[in-house]
């Protein structure tokens, strides 16, 4: 296998990777202050066509990408509005906004099925464009690839080293404390969502305006649930978050290797290996995750009333 | 809760009751249609139409009907996949996964023994649509009793896997020579298909999914089984320290909500479709998880939410027909109809069970 392949291999595991990366963190943010989002996946999907969608008719990728982020964060807010406020049940929530995202992002995504858009452009670093071998069009990336991982370490800093994030942290463990100590739970659980949802319109508007440049019904595939899995396995941690999605990034890598070295194995087999790593990967590692969760993680806010 | 006295019959509290819950539902599905009604509003759509179209072409005539029935089906199963384990505190996400392995082995036993006679071809579909869903309902349900992986991500992702299994063996093993454009296998010999009745598609599955439905209500209701299941759910760990076998309970009983979502799948291909194709299921599985939560598990709630999901999942057909709109759009009214269940105020809710 030449070296060319074997960097495009590496590269489209990045791009890969990023949009999940994108997603978890926020799904981390959601989860450190108690409450699991499984309607990720609608989320990531309405993101995805909206962002697509804004590209498409204002021909400019950035408007996109800040028009997915809104979007992500406000259907957190749609979902934080059932589990906050009306205090309903959060994983049959988290599924009704997971219908809600396949319905609406098909609707959004209709007419734009088979468009074109002009994507984020794709750069080389200034620092490897001097090394011969990476200065190929496949290690160009996009401004997002750049920023994932910066934006990871900026999460950790939010959530361990500001009072925000203490805060944050001390309602997903135990928000009648958090109470007790002068904060607003809901104030922050809404906060949490919402900055969770505009990191997970990153993620979407990664894969359908940076990586694929199109929209398909379901094309997230679900990425979202992928991205709830690797929470788990991430610790709940923003830094080995960036782990889970190289792991993941590496899967498609593997796949996209076995194809590539001309071993016949049919790509319908391939296309379930993502999800089999995970649950994989869950299983090696369940045993000894579960004292890392938030101790109020999933358990509904009463309030003090 | 203590009663009072002066405590008026129980038969017009019950009708009472009946009354209050209609008088509720119907007030949820009229917000959820108000509020689909607007997005299709802002979508550019005629909501009266689409809503007018999607009731006249389905309670309109008696075929439209026998179609919501033929949706119907599937949909009981489906729900009580979900249904059972909740009970126990297991939430199965998995009934689509369940669903296609259940097709997949049932197509097998169709492809492989084609030469036995109705009578023993269909039991030992069924039978073997049963062991495929809760074969891949044994793996979530494994680790979790285990406590490894908690069951509602690992049946989740599992729902991605299933798909991409069948549509493997139709590419493969199973191709029919026949059509190059479609995949699909060979069609079934007539020995594998369920008789249908009256010249509609209405098909046998229906009586067993109804009888199914009275076998869930009586074990709830009369037996041990229900009894250490109710335990169960109330508190799993009081449960168990009472001498109930705690481990095999939450096996065993995801296990049979696959069974029961792999029937679902056996009876659509072998009722409807006559052949396994990739995609043959628009999201039973989803919805199953819908109605089992809107009506709260109760035998006689699944009747009729699936009733009515299987009404609004022919009106996205027919919004797909008449008004050019992808099918998925459905899921919005799905989905504001679980909105307006889970965020509406107590006025609206019925008493708890």
């Amino acid at each position: 296998m030449s070296l060319l392949s074997i960097l495009g291999v590496i590269s489209s595991a990045i791009f890969s990777g990023t949009s999940l990366l994108y997603a978890t963190l926020g799904e981390t943010l959601n989860e450190r202050a108690g409450i699991v989002n499984l309607g990720l996946e609608g989320v990531l999907l309405v993101s995805a066509s909206v962002g697509f969608a804004v590209a498409s008719q204002t021909g400019n990728p950035n408007i996109g990408v800040l028009a997915a982020m809104l979007a992500g964060g406000l259907m957190n807010l749609l979902f934080g509005f059932l589990v906050i406020t009306r205090r309903a049940n959060q994983l049959a929530s988290g599924l009704a906004v997971m219908f809600f995202g396949f319905g609406l992002s098909a609707l959004i995504g209709k007419s734009y099925v088979g468009a074109r858009i002009n994507g984020l452009p794709r750069f080389i670093l200034p620092g490897l464009s001097s090394i011969p071998a990476l200065n190929t069009s496949q290690f160009k990336f996009d401004v997002l690839i750049y920023l994932a991982v910066p934006i990871a370490i900026l999460i950790w800093w939010l959530l361990f080293r500001t009072r925000w994030g203490l805060s944050l942290r001390a309602v997903g463990e135990n928000a009648n404390t958090a109470f007790a100590a002068g904060r607003n739970p809901q104030l922050i659980q809404y906060q949490a969502l919402f900055f969770g949802g505009l990191l997970a319109g990153l993620g979407a508007a990664h894969l359908s305006i940076a990586w694929t440049m199109t929209w398909a019904e379901f094309m997230t595939a679900g990425r979202g649930f992928i991205a709830v899995a690797l929470v788990i396995f991430s610790k709940w941690h923003p830094i080995r978050a960036i782990a889970g999605a190289l792991l993941f990034g590496g899967a498609v890598a593997f796949q996209l290797l076995l194809q590539a070295s001309g071993i016949a194995i049919s790509p319908f087999l391939l296309d379930t290996f993502p999800y089999m790593l995970t649950i994989l990967v869950l299983i090696g590692w369940g045993g000894t995750r579960k004292h890392a969760a938030p101790a109020s993680l999933g358990r509904v806010y009463q309030g003090t009333e | 809760m203590s009663q009072i006295t002066d405590i008026p019959s129980r038969t017009s509290l019950f009708i009472l009751n009946a009354l209050l819950a209609l008088v509720r539902y119907l007030f949820i599905f009229l917000v959820a249609f108000v509020l689909f009604g607007l997005i299709l509003l802002i979508a550019g759509k005629d909501p009266i139409l689409a809503i007018k179209d999607t009731f006249s072409s389905t309670l309109g005539s008696t075929y439209g009907f026998s179609e919501v029935i033929v949706k119907m089906i599937p949909l009981i199963f489906t729900a009580i996949a979900v249904a059972l384990p909740s009970r126990v505190v297991l939430i199965n996400v998995g009934g689509e996964g369940q669903l296609y392995m259940g097709a997949w082995l049932a197509t097998w036993g169709a492809l492989t023994f084609a030469a036995l006679p109705v009578w023993a071809l269909l039991p030992l579909m069924m039978g073997l649509g049963m062991i495929g869903g809760s074969l891949w309902a044994f793996i979530p349900a494994f680790l979790r009793a285990r406590g490894w992986v908690n069951e509602t991500i690992t049946t989740l992702l599992m729902n991605y896997v299933a798909p991409s299994v069948v549509t493997f063996f139709i590419y493969g093993p199973w191709r029919s020579p026949g059509n190059a454009l479609y995949p699909q296998t060979v069609d079934f010999v007539p020995a594998a298909r369920l008789p249908t009745f009256f010249g509609t598609r209405v098909h046998l599955g229906l009586i067993i999914a109804l009888g199914l439905l009275v076998l869930y209500w009586f074990i709830m209701k009369y037996t041990r089984w229900g009894l250490e299941m109710r335990a169960i759910g109330g508190n799993p760990q009081a449960a168990r320290r009472n001498g109930i076998p705690l481990t095999v309970y939450l096996i065993v009983i995801l296990c049979i909500g696959g069974a029961v979502a792999g029937l679902a799948g056996m009876s659509e291909i072998s009722a409807i479709h006559g052949r396994l194709r990739p995609g043959f299921s628009p999201g039973f599985g989803y919805m199953g998880f819908l109605i089992s939560w809107l009506s709260g598990g109760n035998p006689m709630g699944i009747l009729v939410m699936s009733f009515v999901i299987a009404l609004i999942s022919s009106g996205g057909d027919i919004l797909q027909i008449n008004q050019g709109l992808p099918f998925a759009v459905v899921n919005i009214l799905l989905a504001i109809t679980l909105f307006v269940v889970l965020g509406r105020p107590a006025l609206l809710k019925g008493k708890k069970a």
